[in-house]
């Protein structure tokens, strides 16, 4: 062995800190079983703090005519159709349930007058279903997950990365890595695994992700064998920050739409109301005057939405759409106002958004408007994995929240990633614990830990002078010029014949320095996942020729029948990434009928 | 302004030096910018701990020309006057891991030993509360755990009481459970004692530097200082308790 390494056992590994993963903990150690978490930052600072407008549920408590089968239904269209429908009917059925558990956990959501919590509408949602705190909702869940975590007294392993799961024959039975802090090295030995790993938009140059977002989880999975599906779908939200430039990607809550806000382009034009942008499924279901628009702001039940609250995928690309025109704002974006709810309204309900438009941007949003534009925020593809218990392809690995796919389709509607890490972190915490009272503990085969840790210590020894920051920055403009909004077999191409370069320029990174919170070297372990991911998702890009939901093929700018009945799969097969078509399971008659019964 | 130099401390808890980095700037740039600058062209080596960049996750917590900031959320030209270098140290009350990285660990250490919420046995689900009576403790949970505020509090900065006193952050968390509607746990003992709210005197300095501008000392502490007050010393009070036997409970 290379050199000496410490080894923990736990019943359930869960990998990952944020509300999946803190969820899981939970229902893993309420099972009775020895739980370990580990975070690659601090406790309780993972993405699910970035979180803002709300959490889906259909609650009802403002529009009582509200239920799961219209979140369903919403959810189905939002995804155009490519979710897995036993997921999304699951979602649906748990997730006001979910919601509720919250509250006696000790989170403190907004009020209805009647003491109930308070929703708020959101894209793609028939009725107001967001439950909210202002516009935090993300810290108010992962606080409240991570108090009641530690209650129950896991061990949490914080500053720790995963870099490698450890199997023994199939099975998955622990992960290898190594603890920020002191760049030593440590293995886990698990019953079951939990990957609750967050998404991958980091790869992106104007991205609202953090250094987290690697793609490490999904790669470890593919690496390990697991199948990745729809791995294409990478979601652009409409609203980022662009001006100034420290601050081009930072999110803007669709809650500022919820709530009345309105785009318009440089030329005052409400361009939402234009029907060029107004798809053929959500005809007649939103207003189509500003005058209705504005009604609605008081009386939501006899006036539809307004066209600002199309999906995400429907609004990116009309602003993008906008701008390409010549109708863009100052910097290169749109404008998004919300001064005529008034300065009251706006501190109160999107405190928030002022503080950072205020302190960021120089922008106090009560009587200015902000310029807003795309930014990549999530990843709808991911592991594939059970409904019902969170399993992936490979035994003893399970998957939930963003590193996970099938729930969200071609599209995720806002609010829906909230109440996706509660129902099937849950379920996974529930899918683990049943697996591991199955099992012992399987070997750990020193082969394995002996290789990653070459692959972890060589940057320091290597001759080469690569750098890992360039190769990421290099990366980040490959994937915005190539796999960005708007997307062609030639941009795609090019994209990816830069990814293989790089990932050849890779084998020669070099570090400097010790192995002590060294983020030269941290980075030189991230950009080789980062490489991987963002092969897969262009060569995925490639295959789908068409569009759907986030993937938009200017050179096959419509929806094809044929595609929407399969899923895209990525698999390992040997040095090669295997793609291949899976059809959709079908939906059973009761529930596509509701879809008949609503037309 | 072209240029601006940092002055950041490199070193470890055995000691370090102050080294300086000349950073090329652009509009809008916070020091969180400044420092990824220097990671990607001057030293790959330099430890700092970032997540959002928004001022939301509370993880880039340092002291910039002495006062504790995060970085996101701390223009450089802010900071940037006539020539002087921009000072960036790690949080002066933890130890230091790396450069800017302190352990903070004793902070969560620390709020483990805070009961959970306790609801009474009937409370209802959902649960039903007015905005009103949640106004006071939603502010309490705009905290973020950045844990500026126990930095830079003298009790813990100067005096090193981390055996007697839990801190600003905690006692806003148990200033939260406290006040929450439906907990029928008394954390009062725990106030007085092991949370030693009395050792706070109100000097405001967690205030000031919150970045949630959470009003901490006068909406936190002080009502936890009289809730205690209330319980302990107010004879008539206590006679009454006494009397009705609700001693025990939490009003």
């Amino acid at each position: 062995m290379t050199e000496n390494y410490d080894i923990f056992e736990h019943d359930v590994l869960v990998i990952g800190a944020g509300g999946a993963g803190l969820r899981a903990v939970i229902s893993a150690a309420q099972a009775g079983l020895n739980v370990g978490l580990v975070c690659k930052s601090l406790l309780g600072k993972a993405h699910t703090v970035m979180a803002e407008g709300g959490v889906a549920g259909a609650l009802g408590n403002l529009d009582k005519k509200d239920s799961w089968e219209i979140h369903f239904k919403d959810t189905m269209k939002g995804g155009q159709f490519l979710n897995n429908w036993r997921i999304v009917e699951i979602f649906a059925k748990e997730a006001p349930e979910r919601v509720l558990e919250l509250e006696q956990w000790g989170a403190v959501f907004d009020r209805t007058p009647e003491g109930l919590i308070m929703q708020r509408p959101f894209g793609g949602h028939t009725y107001r279903r967001l439950s909210h705190v202002g516009d935090r909702t993300g810290l108010e869940i992962i606080r409240t997950l991570q108090d009641k975590a530690v209650s129950y007294g896991m061990k949490t392993y914080m500053e720790v990365t995963l870099t490698r799961l450890l199997k023994d024959g199939d099975r998955v039975v622990g992960a290898f890595g190594y603890y920020r802090p002191t760049g030593k090295f440590l293995a886990i030995k698990a019953k079951a695994v939990v990957l609750a790993t967050g998404g991958w938009g980091r790869m992106y140059k104007v991205t609202s992700n953090s250094w987290e977002s690697t793609g490490d989880g999904v790669m470890m999975a593919y690496e390990a064998g697991a199948e990745l599906l729809d791995m294409e779908m990478v979601q652009f939200h409409p609203t980022g920050m662009v001006w100034p430039p420290g601050v081009r990607g930072l999110l803007v809550t669709e809650g500022v739409r919820g709530d009345g806000g309105i785009l318009r382009n440089s030329k005052g034009e409400r361009f939402m109301f234009k029907e060029e942008y107004m798809p053929e499924m959500y005809k007649g279901q939103y207003a189509e005057t500003e005058e209705e628009a504005h009604r609605w702001l008081e009386d939501k039940d006899k006036n539809r939405r307004p066209p600002e609250l199309l999906p995400r995928d429907v609004v990116s690309r009309s602003i993008y759409k906008e701008v390409l025109a010549g109708r863009g704002s100052e910097h290169g974006g749109v404008y998004l106002d919300i001064t005529h709810r008034g300065a009251d309204f706006i501190k109160r309900k999107l405190p928030s958004m002022y503080e950072q438009f205020y302190a960021l941007g120089g922008v106090d949003i009560t009587k200015q408007p902000m310029e807003v534009y795309p930014t990549i925020h999530y990843t709808m593809g991911g592991i594939l994995t059970h409904p019902e218990t969170c399993a992936t392809t490979v035994p003893g690995l399970y998957a939930a929240g963003e590193s996970a796919a099938g729930l969200h389709g071609a599209n995720r509607l806002g609010g829906n990633s909230l109440s996706d890490i509660l129902v099937f972190g849950r379920r996974a915490g529930d899918g683990t614990a049943e697996f591991a009272r199955g099992v012992d503990y399987g070997a750990v085969d020193d082969q394995q830990i002996e290789e990653e840790m070459n692959l972890m210590l060589a940057p320091f020894t290597c001759e080469g002078k690569e750098n890992p920051y360039r190769l990421t920055q290099e990366l980040q403009e490959a994937m915005q010029e190539g796999a960005m909004i708007a997307r062609t077999e030639q941009g795609l191409s090019k994209c990816l014949q830069t990814i293989l370069n790089l990932q050849e320029r890779a084998k020669n990174l070099h570090v400097d320095g010790s192995r002590e919170y060294n983020p030269g070297w941290h980075t030189a372990r991230d950009i080789r996942y980062m490489l991987k991911t963002s092969e897969v998702i262009v060569r995925c890009a490639l295959e789908r020729k068409e569009s759907r939901g986030a993937q938009w093929r200017a050179d096959y700018p419509d929806r094809d029948p044929e595609w929407g009945k399969k899923n895209l799969i990525a698999s390992k097969e040997g040095d090669q990434v295997k793609i291949s078509t899976r059809p959709l399971p079908e939906m059973p008659p009761e529930l596509a009928k509701l879809f008949e019964e609503s037309k | 302004m072209d240029k601006v130099t940092l002055r950041v401390f490199r070193g470890a808890g055995n000691g370090g030096v102050e080294q300086d980095y000349e950073v090329p700037t652009f509009e809008g740039m916070v020091v969180l910018d400044a420092i990824h600058y220097i990671q990607q062209n001057l030293d790959s080596t330099l430890a700092c701990r970032w997540n959002c960049k928004a001022a939301k996750c509370g993880s880039c917590s340092a002291e910039i020309n002495g006062v504790p900031r995060l970085m996101c959320k701390t223009h450089v030209s802010d900071m940037a006057s006539k020539g002087q270098p921009i000072v960036v140290h790690p949080l002066k009350t933890f130890p230091i891991i790396r450069d800017l990285v302190t352990d903070v660990s004793w902070n969560y250490r620390v709020s483990e030993k805070i009961p959970p919420l306790q609801l009474a046995p009937d409370a209802p689900n959902p649960l039903v509360m007015q905005q009103m009576d949640v106004d006071r403790i939603q502010e309490f949970r705009k905290c973020i755990e950045c844990f500026l505020c126990q930095t830079v509090c003298h009790i813990l900065r100067n005096h090193n009481a981390k055996e007697q006193f839990y801190g600003p952050r905690q006692l806003i968390k148990l200033a939260n459970l406290d006040m929450h509607p439906y907990d029928t746990l008394s954390r009062r003992e725990m106030i007085r004692h092991e949370a030693g709210v009395g050792f706070c005197n109100i000097t405001k300095c967690c205030t000031e530097v919150c970045p949630e501008h959470i009003h901490i000392t006068d909406n936190g502490i002080i009502p936890l200082k009289e809730r205690v007050a209330d319980e302990h010393f107010d004879p008539i009070q206590h006679l009454i308790r006494k009397l009705a036997g609700t001693d025990k409970k939490k009003k």
